[in-house]
């Protein structure tokens, strides 16, 4: 095996890269497993010659290994996208039209990722209704509404497992019991969870669930969705047949084998990973709520044991991550200024926050190369960006006032 | 190192803004808010024989609300008001070296905030 070029994940070592919600590196492991399939083993996996079996086999192993890691009944459950995005979209307008005979009701949270969010909003252009389930200032769902808003018309229900903005780990099981008493399925996007907290798909009686191949230190390309035995659900994308009929294109065989060993790796290192990053979120999160006026989103003990996320007043979410990155250290914002749309983030708006609240935004999501030492440096650029940026702030006095 | 689509122009201004502060006493106030983005920006002014001698700023916004504020500050220090008046949004832009699209209209108020605090100096003289 070759050496690794630097840092445990390839990563420059200077460096403390804070945004792993947003892209992982690749783990060499990973990396050297899926290889192969990007020049020797080439196969088209549905040619029937020995270069396609060979190509086929890697997809169907890395299939068992998708099913192994959620606990899911078999492989057959698991299908293949290119994304979670896509993954998302099969499920909301997958389930929605498949089953439309029995009812036009569709429900998602209003911290759901906008492909689940934005696709509920097109079906309503083909007559659903699309309600959106509001949140606590904590982010967690309002179970009461859950249950009022069901009807038997209800075909879909998406939660997302946990959020990739503001941490917080949503009571799936509780949520699953309310969705079946009234409702049809539940999807969940489990994109930000996975590889994070475990997962058991019968356990917590999931109809529907997302994966991403990057968010598990896989290569980017793959998403991969579950789909419950007896569950009708109709294709998006048509054309040669493939992943039983739900998603045809030819399969990015490097992406998915590498998906799977991926979620395999994480399945066994999961737990002793996730114990190693929560003292250091835990110190990360005492130290940075030193500074004055910072403030904690999401919830303070349901929450993904990698992520910590802030907001500081009187200051933009922006010019924090500019001024971070002068540190070599990377992290994420959900401020306006730093969208395409120039919207702050509909989930810390749903929470609660004002506009102005939302901007001073700040998500810190931890990962395999951070370390316990990375807190004092971390902390102390985090409190010179905020004074430093308060200094030039008009807002300050004048809230203060 | 950041790259957000920012020109190194805007990031250094960003890093080492000029004129940042405030005026006591000032001869001219103006301050202007994007409620859609949310930058708020506001700038003071000493002006000696209609000639701006000191000028300072502050703003709540993005890498470019504060790129743009303190490049406005040093393209109209020294200047007469009547000159100062015309330095445009596309000015700062350009002398930034350009500013993302998407950052064109929300982020790039500080030529208006200038203009604002030379209209309200021309208003006190004339109250004098």
């Amino acid at each position: 095996m070759p050496e690794q070029p630097c840092g445990s994940n390839g990563v420059q070592m200077s460096r403390i890269y804070l945004d792993n919600a947003s892209s992982m590196p690749v783990d060499f492991r990973v990396f050297e497993f899926a290889k192969p399939y990007l020049m020797a083993s080439h196969g088209n996996p549905s040619s029937l010659h020995s270069v396609g079996l060979e190509a086929k086999q890697a997809v169907e192993e890395s299939r068992r290994k998708i099913a192994e890691f959620i606990h899911a009944e078999n492989e057959n459950t698991i299908i293949f996208t290119g994304s979670a995005t896509e993954a998302n979209n099969l499920a909301v307008k997958g389930t929605a039209l498949r089953n439309i005979i029995q009812g036009k009701a569709i429900i998602a949270s209003a911290i759901e990722h906008m492909s689940v969010i934005n696709p509920m909003k097109e079906m309503q252009k083909n007559g659903f209704s699309f309600t959106s389930l509001s949140v606590d200032s904590t982010g967690v769902v309002d179970l009461k509404k859950l249950e009022n808003i069901l009807t038997k018309n209800t075909v879909l229900t998406s939660i997302m497992y946990a959020n990739n903005e503001i941490g917080t780990i949503e009571p799936i099981s509780e949520i699953s019991k309310i969705v079946h008493e009234k409702g049809k399925y539940l999807h969940v996007d489990a994109v930000a969870a996975a590889g994070r907290i475990p997962i058991d798909v019968q356990k917590d009686g999931i109809d529907l669930l997302t994966l991403s191949s990057n968010d598990l230190y896989g290569p980017q390309g793959a998403g991969a969705l579950y789909v419950k035995p007896g569950v009708k659900i109709q294709s998006v994308l048509l054309g040669g047949g493939q992943e039983r009929g739900l998603r045809s294109g030819t399969e990015n065989v490097f992406s998915i084998v590498g998906m799977g060993e991926a979620a395999r790796i994480a399945q066994q290192e999961m737990k002793q990973e996730s114990s190693r990053l929560l003292p250091i979120r835990d110190k990360l999160i005492k130290e940075i709520l030193k500074i004055d006026q910072s403030y904690l989103t999401g919830h303070p003990s349901q929450r993904l044991p990698h992520h910590a996320s802030f907001r500081f007043s009187y200051i933009e979410g922006e010019s924090i991550l500019l001024n971070m990155d002068m540190y070599d250290i990377q992290v994420s914002t959900g401020s306006a200024c730093s969208s395409k749309t120039l919207e702050p983030s509909h989930v810390l708006l749903a929470i609660g926050l004002k506009h102005e609240e939302a901007h001073g935004s700040m998500v810190i999501t931890l990962g395999r190369s951070t370390s316990m030492n990375d807190v004092e440096l971390v902390s102390k650029a985090t409190n010179e960006t905020v004074q430093r940026l308060r200094k030039l702030s008009p807002m300050s006095q004048e809230w203060r006032k | 190192m950041a790259n957000v689509g920012y020109s190194k122009k805007v990031m250094e201004h960003f890093m080492n803004p000029r004129n940042v502060g405030v005026i006591e006493n000032p001869d001219g106030y103006g301050k202007v808010g994007n409620p859609v983005c949310g930058d708020v920006m506001e700038i003071y002014i000493k002006v000696k024989d209609d000639k701006i001698t000191d000028i300072k700023f502050r703003t709540f916004g993005c890498g470019s609300a504060i790129a743009t504020s303190s490049m406005v500050t040093e393209l109209a220090k020294g200047k007469h008001v009547d000159e100062a008046v015309k330095i445009t949004r596309a000015d700062v832009a350009n002398e930034l070296d350009g500013l993302p699209a998407q950052k064109m209209h929300c982020s790039n108020l500080a030529a208006d905030a200038l203009h604002e605090a030379i209209k309200d100096y021309k208003n006190r003289k004339q109250k004098k």
